[in-house]
């Protein structure tokens, strides 16, 4: 989502919005679930066909290297090679996104990173694949290379592409400076001028991965006439489907993509990384070819979310109030524009009603992989430096960081820090709720410390096209270009039974491919149950308006004189007629004779997103030995708007906290002095374990989304972004010293207490 | 490279294949045994989606060469259902919402069915350190510990 799509609530849609339900807000058993307990579930990996070849990527080992030569000759005579690819092989004159997806899947005049991809083959077995690849050679001219950020805005580092900036980037800034934001309001000299105490500081954060368990994998058939097929792994197979045709050079239609079902995606799903290169292997080789990346190429070559350097300033009261607050936010997103400095500084200061606020971001690029989108990009972030600051202003002044924020609050009308005026919205909700849950108030264990943070997400709607067709035994197949990520199809079930008054089980809902269905964005800014499913109520009530015109048309009465009720057709009213209720089975059994094939439709761009807010509470003890530190205690507090599903939206809620532990305790990408990844496996990039959490407790509050026909709002994202800035509060006020770089991990946090000493 | 030719014991059938000397366990069952539910989420030992048993061990199919499974029981994922019937512990994953995306899930089932076998009653504590090498990013583990708690006391109230 750019900047410029977030669109201000507008009071929503023309239906009010509905709060009786009878299936909506039950967690019926998922739809998927036997096939994904029995291993018979299919994931990019778990494709086959006949005379398949294997696809091999070869990776620069240089951070930043001139391609001089690739000699493929060895490679091409070993045994089983069936083609070699290079970007010759590729289609050129891409402008945009499109030319730095392109740059990204395989590089031309130059390497940008380590791992970035340089030739490919197919070979008929992986292992014949894999040695032929040590066959290719490359001659490279090693050039000089950043891989920090705040080392590659400075005068005299290395260039990592010219004229790369777009014009909103001041004059005189470091050509790696590709984009600047700046937004805010009021004064803010005059706000710290009225403040009691102002707090500055300085915040640092490591790049992540998303760490999804399953590893790119793809499909690809392509023949002679240019028609393709794709099966893979993906948050959005339309988007496949787009990158792909520019980077191989077809058009759209010719390629038919169908999504796998897909283990984790977290945002690094949203784009293509292998897809391309296995098509343009199997035009050359003329034979379907399967690539799957190693877990090291994921670490090395796919996308890890964006490292920063954050400067945080905020003013405050004596009793609380802030009177100013200003953020600078350079992030780094890799060898290409598109860190997401824009949400970062945009989300920084929005759960707070400020007269005075300013947010300034920079995208700097340096010699480390794309960026990918990952799980509310850039918010968690700020989060971390804004609330880290709130923290130490309520320790200083001695006031109760729930009491601070719910002082601070935004709510309906005020101006949120980036412009808008909020429409409903459900932060104070989640803050009460938290000072209320047993967990605020319980006694810490000595050495324990707690931390409170507040959290902010968009969540976005997008073009969305949803098909529903009745069966003729009243049974409903829905059709959504959404893959299901956590159990979405279980929410689009529930919603579309809800509407068309059936059993939850006479709902099949089918992740249709590209050749069925209209264009569906990607499954990204926690849109799939707020966009699909806006789509997919729709859908069904247009089925339903279709069903009451035939019943309408059957009792020779007029359409409007037709409602719905549980299943049935019925009159709306004395004046309309007698008739019997008429259920939707006897409708669509004879629905051939009476007007054909009775479908439902959505296809559009829902207007308008679900923002919502969390508020975190976090128990850590830290071993003052080790500086290892546990977290003891966690509760989740968050606005859904409407739960479709509860199991699954705590389950949302679980997962984020989960992600957030492991990026402010343990995770980060370790660069060498010569700009290579230490730490591409799962041993060294350590993800939380299950030994290493405890129980995350998950209170679900409900502010309807005035933007949404049942008021739901995204809860994939907003669950990440209290995460960091709630543990490292719990840390700090443990051990008694300020943490300001993530990750805590042990040797950190020893450190900042040997330095207290 | 001339093939090996294994012999061995498959969630119960007997089972023959030719093998590269390289070939590791999970390569076969994947792609010579069409059994795909174990997963390779690392091909280093470090995630356990490949988890199966052998000869009622818990291991790593991606770090056993397919050549050692000679004479060995192999049980896998797909073995856990008996017919149409599910394992406690398959439905009580459905039931707790165990799974997101679902692709630790083959490797997860496979391990607690075989902790369960060795402990009945295990503490959560145990759970979680049993479970310590199949990395799930999507649940956080609350879910899965409480549907493995669940379907544990299920089966010894069954017993
Ligand atoms: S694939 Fe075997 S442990 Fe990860
Ligand atoms: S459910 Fe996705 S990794 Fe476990």
């Amino acid at each position: 989502m750019a900047l410029d799509e977030y669109t201000e609530q507008t009071g929503g849609p023309a239906d009010e919005i509905r709060s009786e339900f009878t299936k909506v807000g039950t967690s019926p058993d998922r739809p998927d679930g036997i096939d994904k307990v029995t291993g018979r579930a299919r994931f990019g990996a778990d494709a086959y066909a006949p005379g398949m070849l294997h696809g091999v990527i070869v990776r620069s080992p240089h951070a930043h290297a001139r391609i001089v030569s690739i000699d493929t000759s060895r490679a091409e005579a070993a045994p089983g090679v069936k083609a070699v690819v290079t970007r010759a092989d590729f289609a050129d004159g891409q402008s945009g996104e499109d030319w730095a997806v392109m740059e990204n899947v395989m590089a031309g005049d130059t390497a940008l990173y380590d791992g970035h991809a340089v030739a490919a083959l197919a070979a008929t077995s992986l292992l014949e694949a894999r040695d032929a690849a040590r066959l290719i050679e490359v001659e490279y001219q090693i050039l000089p290379h950043v891989t920090d950020v705040d080392e590659a805005m400075k005068d005299g580092a290395p260039v990592i592409r010219e004229g790369a900036a777009d014009n909103s980037v001041p004059a005189g800034m470091h050509p790696n400076v590709v984009r600047y934001h700046s937004s805010g309001h009021g004064d803010v000299d005059q706000g710290f001028a009225e403040a009691d105490l102002v707090i500055e500081d300085h915040f640092v954060t490591a790049a992540t991965h998303q760490g999804y368990i399953e590893p790119h994998a793809c499909l690809a058939t392509m023949g002679g006439d240019g028609r393709a097929e794709l099966w893979c792994c993906t948050q959005g197979h339309w988007n496949v489907q787009k990158l792909c045709a520019a980077t191989v050079g077809i058009e759209q239609s010719k390629l038919r993509v169908t999504a796998s079902e897909i283990g984790g995606g977290f945002g690094g799903k949203t784009t293509v990384f292998v897809e391309p290169v296995a098509l343009a292997l199997s035009r050359k080789a003329n034979k379907p070819v399967k690539v799957v990346m190693t877990r090291s190429e994921v670490f090395r070559a796919s996308g890890p979310t964006a490292s920063t350097s954050m400067d945080v300033k905020i003013g405050m009261k004596k009793d609380g109030t802030m009177t100013a607050a200003r953020g600078v936010f350079r992030c780094q997103g890799g060898a290409f524009p598109g860190a997401p400095m824009e949400f970062t500084s945009m989300c920084a200061f929005a759960p707070y009603a400020l007269k005075h606020v300013s947010q300034i971001g920079y995208d700097v690029m340096t010699n480390r992989p794309k960026q990918a989108a990952y799980r509310a990009p850039g918010s968690p972030m700020a989060a971390f430096a804004v609330e880290s600051v709130v923290d130490e202003l309520c320790n200083k002044l001695g006031l109760d960081p729930i009491e601070v924020r719910l002082k601070n609050a935004s709510r309906m009308g005020t101006k949120a820090s980036f412009g808008p005026t909020w429409d409903r919205i459900g932060l104070v909700e989640t803050l009460e709720e938290a000072k209320a849950h047993p967990h605020f108030s319980a006694p810490l264990a000595p050495g324990a410390g707690r931390g409170i943070s507040c959290g902010f997400w968009f969540n976005h709607g997008g073009e969305t096209s949803v098909t529903m067709a009745m069966s003729e035994d009243g049974s409903a197949q829905l059709m959504v270009g959404t893959p299901d990520i956590g159990g979405s199809r279980a929410s689009m079930a529930l919603m579309a039974a809800e509407e068309l008054g059936i059993p939850y089980e006479n709902v099949r809902v089918t992740v249709a491919d590209t050749a069925s269905l209209g264009y569906n964005e990607v499954s990204h800014g926690s849109r799939v149950t707020y966009a699909s499913g806006l789509a997919t109520i729709q859908a069904a009530r247009d089925t339903v308006r279709k069903l009451c015109a035939r019943a309408a048309a059957k009792w020779g009465i007029d359409e409007d004189a037709v409602t719905w009720q549980d299943g049935c057709a019925v009159p709306s009213g004395p004046n309309a007629g007698d008739f019997d209720p008429l259920p939707i089975d006897r409708i669509c059994r004879v629905m051939g004779r009476t007007g054909g094939p009775i479908v439902g439709h959505y296809e559009a761009t829902p207007e308008g997103a679900g923002v919502s807010f969390a508020t975190h509470i976090v128990d850590a003890e830290v071993d003052r030995e080790t500086g290892a530190t546990k977290v003891t205690r966690y509760t989740v507090v968050q606005d859904a708007g409407k739960a479709i599903h509860p199991t699954y939206v705590e389950g949302q809620f679980q997962g984020g906290a989960a992600q957030g532990i492991g990026w402010a305790l343990n995770e980060e990408y370790v660069y060498g002095p010569d700009g290579r990844l230490q730490n591409a496996g799962f041993l060294d990039y350590r993800i939380p374990v299950a030994s290493d959490l405890p129980m995350i407790d998950t209170v679900i509050v409900e502010v309807p989304n005035p933007g949404h026909p049942y008021g739901v709002r995204g809860v994939g994202e907003t669950s990440i972004c209290p995460p960091l800035a709630a543990i490292a509060n719990a840390v700090s006020n443990a051990a008694g010293v300020r943490m300001r770089q993530l990750p805590m991990r042990p040797s950190r946090v020893l450190e900042a207490l040997e330095d207290q000493d | 490279m001339s093939k090996i030719h294994v012999t061995t014991t498959v969630n119960g059938d007997a089972t023959e294949f030719l093998c590269d000397p390289r070939e590791t366990l999970l390569d076969v069952l994947r792609d010579r045994l069409s059994l795909t539910g174990a997963k390779e989420g690392c091909g280093t030992g470090d995630c356990g989606a490949c988890s199966v048993t052998v000869d009622g061990r818990l291991i790593s199919s991606c770090l056993m060469l397919a050549a050692e499974a000679e004479g060995k029981e192999i049980g896998t994922v797909e073995g856990i259902a008996t017919g149409e019937e599910l394992h406690p512990l398959q439905r009580k994953f459905i039931e707790h919402a165990a799974l997101q995306c679902g692709v630790c899930t083959p490797g997860i089932l496979v391990a607690v069915k075989n902790l369960l076998e060795r402990d009945p009653d295990p503490t959560e504590q145990q759970v979680r350190y049993w479970l310590a090498g199949n990395l799930c990013r999507c649940t956080g583990y609350d879910k899965i510990i409480r549907a493995v708690m669940d379907a544990a006391a299920e089966m010894r109230g069954a017993a």
